[in-house]
């Protein structure tokens, strides 16, 4: 029972790690007031780059640290330019953003799809990025293999839950975002321009799904198939609102998430006789009941969520 | 529909599919295709004989019903992705009910098992109707979650209890379906069969429950705008559900005549992703139910193109994917145009001079 | 910091919106110092202007010059940086932001690394001393108070150093005693800075204003000093011919009230209760003016009568029947009319014609449908019945009723109310933003209603709407009845008194 117990709160901490950073990124659309469920599309892409540029260099084999970060890098450029894009058809053109983003991930998984087909073919692995024991604080009892036993990106992420406060709530493009998010007409009215914050607010968020994209491949799963987002990219979106828009309770969210995913793959193993579909549910489940319990929540969220600006419309 | 603004909208969406095949032809450079040949075994090979042909209109069926659904659950103002997973629980309840129903005259044995099919996509549309209208969770994120519950759902039901008890490999399906259940082919050596009767007798019932009915002409007013609509004496939240159920159910007949009319038997991936084409399918069509045939019928060419890819060429199938999605990225993007009434207005002065103005509008 | 700005003028300035001529080639100097009334109906052209002046818009045509030097603003920006600030009349604070943070927004100097909110402060606390204009830094805006919030927006211009100030209708949701203590501000901050001033109340521009600009369908009809005009005058010029208002002559109503609100508690969206033990009757054939500064529960008390709100406690008897907490379908069914404050998006479904618009009660009633099957044609004819009853100006009964302009919307939705024979109506800001043919013509239904016996309930803020149309006047403060005037008695300044809180 202690082994199951310790191995959970492992994988909690490792797998997190994509939740988190795609739902920090998809904080940044919804502070400004976009609503992108395109992150799944993005996260696909990202997750192919990962594994295509390691697998380009040295196939199956290991490739030197830096090819491996390159393939983080790509991931988020790709995934950066891919939130443009989203700008593109929600900003400029002011479409609705729920089924905009049903588009954006269709676009991004068929692609990641087509690509992986034409340039990687089938079933392949790459050895991706390592775990490293840190010295000293590994060695602690049960701690040390639950929190000190990661690759370095984990550690990396986690970092960036504060970052994403501080950015949020303390420099001025943090303020000028929540205002962009909160009264679009107000920051227009002091010279401040709405969309150019929502295009910015969309890279980054962008980039971030792409960097969890890369991550799910280079760190985790060590090989790409067109499933492997598996709807992370839609619980991040729902870990935004579980979390009331503030990167800390995100970060609850997502270890809470995380948690029940692990503890289901663990009794999974070791329980076989209840059929593990209905336990591979919960999670999806969760989010909902979580979702209906915390209804009050909405009123934390950014006021122009989902609206497009318009200037003219000043009524 | 005006004469005007019916074309205008064919010209938009025609220049929509066009910008989409651009974006389509960067890909197939990409993954070193060529272009042409890739077009041309899209367009020309469902017109090659009369069984391709109906390979496409075997598609419509699925991609018909679905849209039709998402037409009523979008007029009234909720959008419903959660057509795969009702899809799954109506074959999950289809599936089960065919076999309840074994021996029964195929005029008994076949409503019972689509209406079974109907209930439990329109009990599966009830909950996030209920959660949207009740609780305020937001429809796009409980629809996916049930997405993904109902495929595993589904999932155990082809593994354990409709398991085929004769099957030797191994293959999580059930057992064909009775033969009193299945749906009679048109033509023989084609796909094409029955469903399409249940999908044309939909567009009439969906059409007139939207334009003609007094529930549909409270549904559309909730959906255009939920304030005025309150204010009305009109029941938000209740249309809401209503509508989410009628789409849910929608959803589910369609994968009732998958299963009965195509594949015989429930097995792995039977939904191949038909709710989110069927989005797809609603929106070109502008979410009017007589628009959804033509529409169905263009996008049945292109999933129908998937097979043809997969043999012809080295492009991969997933283009069609990726495809669908710059539709529906383009679509809605141009909605701002397609809804514009100045741009129509410049429109009609430029094409239609001579037109007098018409009044009559759908 | 900004040169000063000896004048501001703008020549031949031209805008034109989809199917709109907002302003026709205007041309209007400001001088140091000078007040500057900008006045006109609502849709005469005035903000588009400013904002034009502020670089949200561009002119299409014509110029801007200050000091004599031609300006090109592209963005807010630039005006800012010129000196120029707005006041816009819906205040641009983001609620859940402190004042502080709402200052820095504007406030460029003070983005480093990090937001400085100190620098911020001692700004803050410089202007304030200064202008004698006190604000509480730490606040979040939605805790603050309408005219505190007017004056975090002064605070906030005056942060960047403007040295013009423009202000948007800044008394429309003021009491008359708020806005006298506004207009002594604004006299005081004369001394130091040029105002444009935007307003419809000709008292204010009396009392405040040097010189007065009328504009009337985005063209300047008028210019000249204010002490040479009474307010009549410029009433006329205004509106293009000598206002008549219309009024209710008629002797005071006795009899049972078809409307008794006994004690009537009422929460807001936010939390907080709107009406607080609120008591009100109206009797059949009765008009009864509600005088009120907006925000002090009238929105809470129109939804609540007509079930669109939970009541806590306390009844509404209508008709001898108790109708709290019924859906709106039942109290519709019982009689109840409502034209509501936003008409654009509560009373009228903007993407739907005007046919559907009209029958949007009546959808079930028998004679638009049977078995739940519309019946297209006696719709349509209705439609077109009312549609020239009421006059509504469009090409026909298809257009989307989001496309007609603000008085013809408020005709179908008066048409629709009026015409399925209410017993009741609940009527709210029922000519807010209409020009003065169509506020007439609604005026003169309201009255035609009350000759046919029905009560009415006038929701307004125009106190001389409220004293013409009614036969007693309420007045609302902070979700209480203060007290109920008979026609004779009620004067602006006793009224005024009452919407300020002070009791008599």
């Amino acid at each position: 029972m202690g082994a199951i117990l310790v191995n959970t709160l492992t994988f909690t901490v490792r797998f997190s790690v994509a939740l988190l950073i795609a739902s920090m990124g998809e904080m940044f659309n919804q502070k400004a007031g976009i609503f992108n469920l395109g992150c799944e599309g993005i996260m696909s892409m990202g997750a192919f780059l990962g594994m295509l540029i390691p697998f380009s260099v040295g196939g199956a084999g290991a490739v030197p640290g830096y090819v491996n970060i390159l393939g983080l890098v790509v991931g988020a450029l790709c995934g950066a330019l891919m939130g443009l894009l989203f700008g593109l058809v929600v900003v400029t053109f002011r479409a609705p953003q729920g089924i905009a983003g049903i588009g954006m991930q269709m676009f991004g998984v068929g692609l990641a799809g087509t690509f992986f087909r034409s340039f990687i073919g089938g079933q392949q692995s790459i050895t991706g990025i390592e775990s490293v024991a840190i010295p000293g604080l590994s060695k602690i009892p049960v701690l040390g293999d639950i929190l000190f036993s990661h690759n370095p990106v984990v550690y990396f992420a986690y970092l960036l839950v504060p970052l994403a406060w501080f950015v949020i709530y303390k420099t001025p493009w943090g303020m000028k975002v929540r205002a962009v998010g909160t009264f679009p007409l107000a920051a227009d009215s002091l010279g401040i321009k709405v969309n150019r914050i929502r295009y910015q607010s969309l890279a980054v968020g962008g980039a971030m799904a792409g960097f969890a994209g890369a991550f799910l491949t280079l760190c985790q799963a060590k090989q790409f198939s067109a499933g492997i987002i598996n709807g992370r990219g839609f619980i991040a979106v729902a870990l935004v609102y579980f979390g009331q828009w503030h990167p800390v309770k995100i970060l609850m969210g997502a270890i809470l998430f995380t948690f029940a995913e692990s503890l289901q793959r663990q009794v999974q193993m070791f329980g076989q006789a209840f059929p593990y579909e209905f336990l591979a549910m919960l999670p999806y489940i969760l989010v909902i009941v979580v979702l209906a319990f915390n209804r009050k929540s909405n009123k934390f969220g950014p006021a122009a969520l989902g609206k497009p600006f318009n200037r003219e419309m000043r009524v | 529909m005006s004469n005007y603004k019916l074309i205008y909208r064919i010209t938009v969406l025609t220049a929509a599919v066009f910008i989409a095949l651009l974006v389509g032809a960067a890909i197939i450079i990409a993954v070193g295709g060529n272009v042409f040949e890739t077009y041309w075994i899209i367009l020309s090979m469902p017109f090659k004989n009369f069984r391709s042909l109906c390979e496409v209109f075997t598609r419509m069926i699925p991609l018909m019903i679905i849209a039709l659904g998402i037409c009523v659950s979008s007029r009234c103002g909720i959008n419903n992705i959660g057509a795969e997973g009702q899809m799954h629980m109506g074959v999950v309840a289809a599936c089960a009910v065919a076999f309840a129903v074994q021996g029964l005259p195929r005029l008994i044995a076949i409503p019972l098992c689509i209406l079974a099919a109907a209930l439990a996509g329109g009990a599966y549309g009830f909950v996030p109707g209920f959660l949207k209208a009740k609780l305020e969770v937001s429809e796009l994120l409980s629809t996916v979650m049930l997405n993904y519950a109902a495929a595993l759902f589904y999932n155990f039901c082809i593994r354990v209890p409709l398991r085929d008890p004769n099957d030797a490999t191994g293959t999580p399906m059930s057992a064909r379906l009775p033969d009193n259940t299945l749906l009679s082919k048109f033509f023989r050596g084609t796909s094409f069969h029955g469903g399409i009767i249940l999908a044309i007798l939909l567009v009439v019932v969906i059409y007139v429950l939207l334009f003609k009915t007094t529930w549909g002409y409270k549904m559309r007013a909730a959906g255009a705008s939920a304030r005025a609509a309150r204010y009305g004496g009109i029941n938000v939240p209740k249309y809401l559900i209503i509508a989410m159920v009628i789409s849910g159910a929608c959803a589910g007949m369609a994968g009732a005549t998958e299963l009965m009319g195509l594949q015989t038997r429930a097995m792995e991936n039977i939904t191949s992703g038909y709710g989110f084409s069927g989005i797809v399918v609603a929106l070109f069509a502008s979410l009017h139910p007589i628009a959804v045939i033509p529409a169905a019928f263009f996008f049945g060419i292109l999933l129908y193109s998937q097979v043809n890819l997969q043999i012809l060429t080295s492009v991969p199938p997933n283009l069609v994917q990726t495809i669908q999605g710059v539709i529906i990225l383009i679509i809605v993007a141009l909605q701002m145009i397609i809804n514009n009434p100045y741009s129509q207005e410049k429109f009609r002065k430029r094409f239609f001079k001579n037109q007098i103005k018409d009044i009559k509008e759908a | 910091m900004a040169k000063e700005i000896k004048e501001l003028r703008v020549e031949h300035i031209t805008k034109r919106f989809p199917g709109v001529l907002a302003s026709d080639n205007i041309s209007l100097s400001v001088g140091e110092h000078e007040i500057l009334a900008l006045v006109g109906e609502n849709g005469a052209g005035k903000t588009t202007l400013m904002n034009m002046i502020m670089g949200l818009y561009q002119p299409d045509e014509g110029s801007i010059f200050i000091n004599g030097e031609e300006v090109k603003f592209k963005d807010p920006n630039d005006a800012f940086s010129a000196g120029i600030g707005m006041v816009h009349q819906r205040y641009m604070l983001v609620p859940n932001m402190t004042v502080l943070e709402n200052v820095a927004l504007g406030l460029k100097e003070s983005w480093k690394t990090v937001v400085d909110l100190k620098m911020v402060r001692d700004r803050v606390k410089e202007v304030s001393e200064h202008y004698g204009l006190a604000v509480d830094p730490d606040a979040y805006i939605w805790q603050l108070s309408v005219g505190e919030q007017q004056r975090v927006e002064l605070v906030k211009t005056l942060c960047q150093g403007a040295k013009f100030l423009i202000l948007d209708e800044p008394t429309s949701a003021l009491t008359p005693q708020e806005t006298d203590d506004l207009i002594k501000l604004l006299k005081r901050m004369s001394n130091e800075l040029s105002i444009i001033f935007i307003s419809h109340k000709l008292n204010e521009v009396k009392a405040l204003s040097d010189k007065v600009c009328i504009l009337r369908h985005g063209k300047v009809v008028f210019e000249g000093n204010t002490s040479d005009y009474t307010p009549k005058q410029i009433a006329a010029m205004m509106t293009g011919h000598e206002v008549e208002t219309t009024e209710n002559k008629n002797a005071p109503v006795e009899g049972e009230p078809v409307l008794n609100i006994k004690d009537l508690c009422v929460k807001s969206d936010r939390d907080f209760y709107a009406l607080d033990h609120f008591n009100l009757d109206v009797r059949a054939g009765e008009i009864v003016g509600l005088a009120g500064v907006s925000g002090n529960g009238q929105k809470e008390l129109a939804e609540v009568i007509n079930g669109l709100r939970k009541v806590e406690s306390g009844t509404i008897e209508f008709m001898g029947k108790q109708i709290q907490n019924m859906t709106p379908a039942q109290v519709i069914k019982r009689g109840m009319g409502y034209i509501p404050e936003e008409r654009n998006i509560e009373g009228i479904v903007p993407s739907m014609s005007i046919k559907e618009n009209i029958i949007l009660k009546d959808s079930e009633s028998s004679r638009f449908s049977k078995q739940h099957i519309l019946n297209n044609k006696v719709i349509e004819d209705y439609a077109n019945k009312l549609r020239d009853e009421f006059d509504i100006r469009s090409p026909h009964i298809h257009v989307p009723a989001g496309s007609l302009s603000g008085g013809n919307i408020q005709k179908v939705i008066l048409a629709r109310e009026i015409d399925r024979n209410p017993k009741f109506l609940v009527c709210v800001y029922p000519i807010r933003g209409l020009d003065m043919g169509a506020a007439e013509f609604i005026h003169k239904q309201l009255l035609a209603l009350r000759e046919r016996g029905v009560g009415i309930l006038l929701i307004s803020e125009e106190l001389e709407e409220i004293m013409n149309l009614s036969d007693r006047i309420a007045v609302i403060f902070k979700g209480k009845n203060q007290k109920v005037l008979m026609k004779g008695e009620a004067t602006t300044s006793r009224l005024g008194e009452l919407m300020a809180g002070v009791g008599d």
